[in-house]
């Protein structure tokens, strides 16, 4: 039974928008959505998982390599083949322990064969893929710092147990939670691509459709999925399509310039506010078949890209969201 | 019928319908203390889930037992890697006594398994005893029945015997049980109206209902299954008090923060369903009659909701080697406090195995060194809880809450960094009132202290109570708590509410001296214009720094408290 279908779900939109993004260009760095229990933010990334296309990765690698040329010396990879595998999602549990995420000594082959084999974690799994962290901000924080750094450099590096192992980890962090259960460091905030703040559909009609569906789909998947399986697949369709045509889109100096007004307007820290939103722009306009990327594709990503770069201020009343969204109003008219 | 009668009648109905589908319901919450009347609920369940595979869980399970792991013991003697079955990983009604104690960590992963749907159910045994101990939130959302029993007798209860037969066949039926479209609109419409956000409430309102439509040997679900959906799910998870409508006026006018409301009258839209289904107000009618008394209450003191908590409730141990987060283990020697890693110890003589066998030629046992003992460590830093007992009595009180307020906000902006939870106290005219209780959330907060009362007397005495048992409850979680006090007046009020001038400093004197026993940090900030001295004598008392301060600011409070609470 496949996951409920991510173009059945309802409303939602500006978190649709951010996952369809990081899924044509996962260098936008990860999608962070915070909101109410019960919004579906865990059914949105499991029904992205189904609707990404596969990629083409060597069978027997741990960490999904492209070709045998990146198959890292440690792995004893038998089947050489390159096949067509589904895009992995991986959850990460809160209370996973450090060994599960980086990987460590394989007790298995060390208790049964006396041999020093590394067993690799969560990280080597979501290589070119996701990483899916509910509840992110009840994260233990040792685990948080890991993170980071991997994020970062794209590699995981394990030295423990006599082991010294390094591994290619390019994932597009996903992290879902309620902000009433705590703040997230903002580190961590910072290395998310997109943020989306998600409420309870407050129109009757709209949770009504809600309830509908999901119970169609809970009182008989099959026929549910099969319904809706075209719309999904013209939707993978249209990433791909959209990832193909990210090269071509211009982004003009006028543009740029509108980046940076917006990103110093606002007073975020870094450089990544600006980056960010110039690659969730020009994916956008990818996905949306134009050429080029104009104003209004920015407007539309301004909220997502830069809510979560702002420096915190207790007594603002408003939310950021407002802020971003007055200062877009300001810079773009 | 009493009421008592009436509600274990309810009872009865929801473990039928549970007992029905465990694993579309997700679950029951049933809080109770442990009694004679819980354990009859208890025995009920077991009686007829006879057929399922019952498991208990404890608040402390590991991941091990939870999601399966390498059986140490068996994989030593056999060989070969013996793995264990996870009990999350087959079909299964989880028991979860004591589910009060339930952490944040544990509450996801449950969670997370529930939804999954691969007919996991959970009964979680909330043995709470005060508000703050409850359900992890998380979890509550997940499970569909809500049973409260703190009220109920045992005179109320006979023993619950759940027809098995009359089950069967009701299970039979389950799955051809039809709903009218319009049933989703009116459950979707009556939570709305009770202010429930969650989506997952009406969900499990509706499998509720086609249970009860099952058990009444129905093949369609009519206007008593949905009452009785919305008596059993709905009507516990209610946030507001729904208002009549107004037949003529079909818009809706009690929740001007919803305007979107549909004008449809449901009452129009099922004629071709040739039901009578109840309108949603019929349905609205019902829950507010189960409404708890004490609603109004608890929403005017905030939602009742609370964030998540660890209630670990075993105080403050902050040694390196029993809880906390875990570090990597160390080589080093058994013996003392210290705990050996096992695990660990195993995987460091992993390797020489093969050696030692042959250098010893003994094939048959493990051989672990000295040198391969690794004991385990942990690192505990404890979270700081900064309890703001604030006057809100007399003239200056709307500024100077603001003013606390403005503090609380800025520390909290730091939250993270600095593991402080904030709380506030406030007191004025009778009595001393929690309006925040300790958390991290910038949100929360915000949401809580958007209004705040002021004027009245100045019951010192008892806002100083009110900080005393906070903190108690925040040491029991293993934070370390401080009182910061802000006031600029003498006691005029004592504990029993009365105004006696006398009596009301005395009770303050004894309260702070109750405070300086516990040996907390903390500080007393004299707002007034000039200082007061009751007020230096009441710091000598609680055993803290006394600080004039008049005319502070939210910025200069935040750096005044955090200076003086932070240890030099």
């Amino acid at each position: 039974m496949g996951p409920f279908p991510f173009s059945a779900i309802v409303g939602q939109e500006d978190m649709k928008q951010a996952m369809i993004l990081t899924a044509i260009d996962p260098g936008i760095g990860g999608v962070l959505v915070f909101g109410d229990r019960g919004t579906g933010k865990s059914t949105a990334v499991r029904g992205l998982a189904a609707l990404l296309p596969p990629i083409a990765a060597v069978a027997g690698c741990p960490v999904n390599s492209e070709h045998e040329g990146q198959i890292p010396d440690w792995a004893k990879v038998t089947d050489r083949e390159v096949v067509q595998k589904p895009t992995p999602v991986i959850d990460l549990p809160l209370g996973a322990t450090e060994d599960r995420v980086v990987g460590a000594l394989d007790i298995e082959k060390a208790l049964t064969l006396g041999e020093k084999a590394f067993e690799p974690g969560l990280l080597a799994r979501a290589n070119r893929g996701y990483l899916y962290i509910d509840e992110v901000n009840l994260l233990e924080d040792h685990l948080v710092d890991l993170l980071l750094d991997v994020a970062q450099s794209g590699l995981n590096v394990v030295e423990r147990e006599g082991l010294s192992i390094r591994h290619a980890a390019r994932f597009v962090l996903v992290g879902s939670g309620n902000p009433e259960e705590g703040e997230l460091r903002p580190q961590l905030l910072d290395r998310f691509g997109l943020s989306v703040e998600v409420t309870s559909p407050k129109d009757i009609d709209t949770r009504i459709e809600v309830i509908r569906r999901r119970d169609a789909y809970d009182r008989d998947p099959t026929s549910f999925l099969t319904n809706w399986r075209g719309t999904d697949m013209d939707l993978r369709a249209q990433i791909v399509m959209a990832r193909g045509a990210l090269g071509q889109v211009e982004a003009g100096e006028d543009r740029l310039r509108d980046c940076a007004e917006l990103c110093v307007a606002l007073g975020s820290d870094g450089l990544r506010g600006e980056l960010t939103l110039l690659r969730a722009a020009r994916a956008l306009a990818a996905f949306d078949s134009d050429t080029s990327v104009t104003r209004d594709h920015l407007r539309r990503v301004a909220p997502s890209a830069l809510r979560h770069r702002l420096r915190r201020d207790p007594l603002d009343e408003a939310g950021s969201t407002t802020r971003v969204e007055r200062v877009v109003e300001e810079v773009l008219g | 019928m009493s009421a008592g009668e009436e509600r274990w009648q309810r009872v009865n109905l929801a473990l039928a319908c549970f007992v029905l589908d465990p694993a579309a319901m997700g679950g029951i919450w049933l809080r109770a203390r442990v009694g004679p009347v819980r354990d009859r609920v208890q025995d009920a369940l077991y009686a007829a889930l006879q057929g399922h595979t019952l498991r208990r869980l404890h608040p402390g399970i590991g991941d091990d037992a939870l999601f399966g792991g390498v059986d140490l013991s068996a994989t030593l003697a056999e060989g070969r890697v013996v793995r264990t079955k996870g009990l999350l990983g087959q079909p299964a009604v989880l028991m979860m006594p004591m589910a009060e104690r339930v952490k944040a960590g544990l509450a996801a992963r449950l969670a997370a398994a529930l939804d999954a749907q691969k007919g996991l159910s959970l009964v979680a045994l909330d043995e709470g005893a005060e508000p703050d101990e409850t359900l992890a939130s998380a979890l509550a959302d997940r499970l569909a029945i809500h049973i409260d029993l703190a009220e109920q007798g045992l005179t109320d209860s006979p023993d619950l015997a759940l027809d098995l037969e009359a089950l069967a066949e009701a299970r039979a039926l389950l799955p051809r049980v039809t709903m009218p479209d319009s049933a989703i609109a009116e459950l979707a419409e009556v939570a709305t109206r009770l202010g429930i956000g969650s989506l997952r409430a009406p969900l499990q309102a509706l499998a509720v209902a086609r249970a009860s439509a099952a058990l009444s040997g129905e093949d369609r679900v009519e206007s008593a299954d949905l009452m009785i959906a919305v008596e059993l799910v709905l009507a516990p998870r209610a946030t507001q008090i729904p208002e009549a409508q107004q037949d003529s006026a079909p818009e809706d006018e009690a929740e001007p923060d919803k305007p979107d409301d549909p004008e449809d009258n449901p009452d129009q839209t099922d004629d071709e369903d040739r039901i009578d289904l109840p309108p949603a107000e019929m349905l609205l009618e019902a829950a507010r009659a189960m409404l708890p008394p004490d609603l109004l209450a608890r929403l005017a003191a905030g939602r009742a909701v609370r964030a998540s908590q660890s209630a670990s409730g075993t105080g403050a141990a902050k040694k390196g080697n029993h809880r906390g987060r875990p570090l990597p283990s160390r080589a080093g020697r058994p013996g003392g406090d210290a705990r050996v890693d096992l695990v660990a110890t195993l995987r460091a003589a992993a390797p020489w195995q093969p050696m030692r066998r042959k250098l010893a030629d003994q094939h048959d046992r493990l051989h672990i060194r000295m040198s391969d003992i690794r004991l385990r460590q942990f690192e505990e830093t404890s979270d700081r809880a900064i309890i703001f007992v604030v006057d809100a009595s007399g003239s200056a009180a709307l500024a100077r809450l603001g003013e606390a307020k403005g503090a609380i906000e800025l520390l909290l902006g730091q939250a993270y960094a600095r593991r402080d939870h904030v709380a506030l106290v406030a007191f004025r005219g009778e009595g001393a009132e929690v309006l925040l209780p300790p958390t991290r959330s910038l949100v929360q907060t915000k949401r809580r202290l958007s209004q705040l009362p002021g004027g009245g007397g100045t019951p010192l005495a008892a806002g100083l109570r009110a900080a005393l048992e906070l903190a108690l409850l925040a040491q029991g979680k293993g934070m370390t708590p401080s009182v910061a006090l802000l006031t600029d007046g003498r006691a005029n009020v004592d504990l029993s509410g009365a105004a006696n001038r006398a009596q009301a400093a005395d009770d303050a004197t004894a309260m702070a001296q109750a405070i300086r026993a516990r040996g907390w940090p903390g500080i007393v900030i004299d707002t007034g214009v000039r200082p007061t001295a009751s007020l230096g004598a009441l710091a000598r008392d609680m055993g803290v720094p006394y600080l004039p301060l008049p005319r502070a600011d939210a910025r200069a409070l935040s750096a005044a408290i955090d200076a003086s609470l932070t240890p030099a």
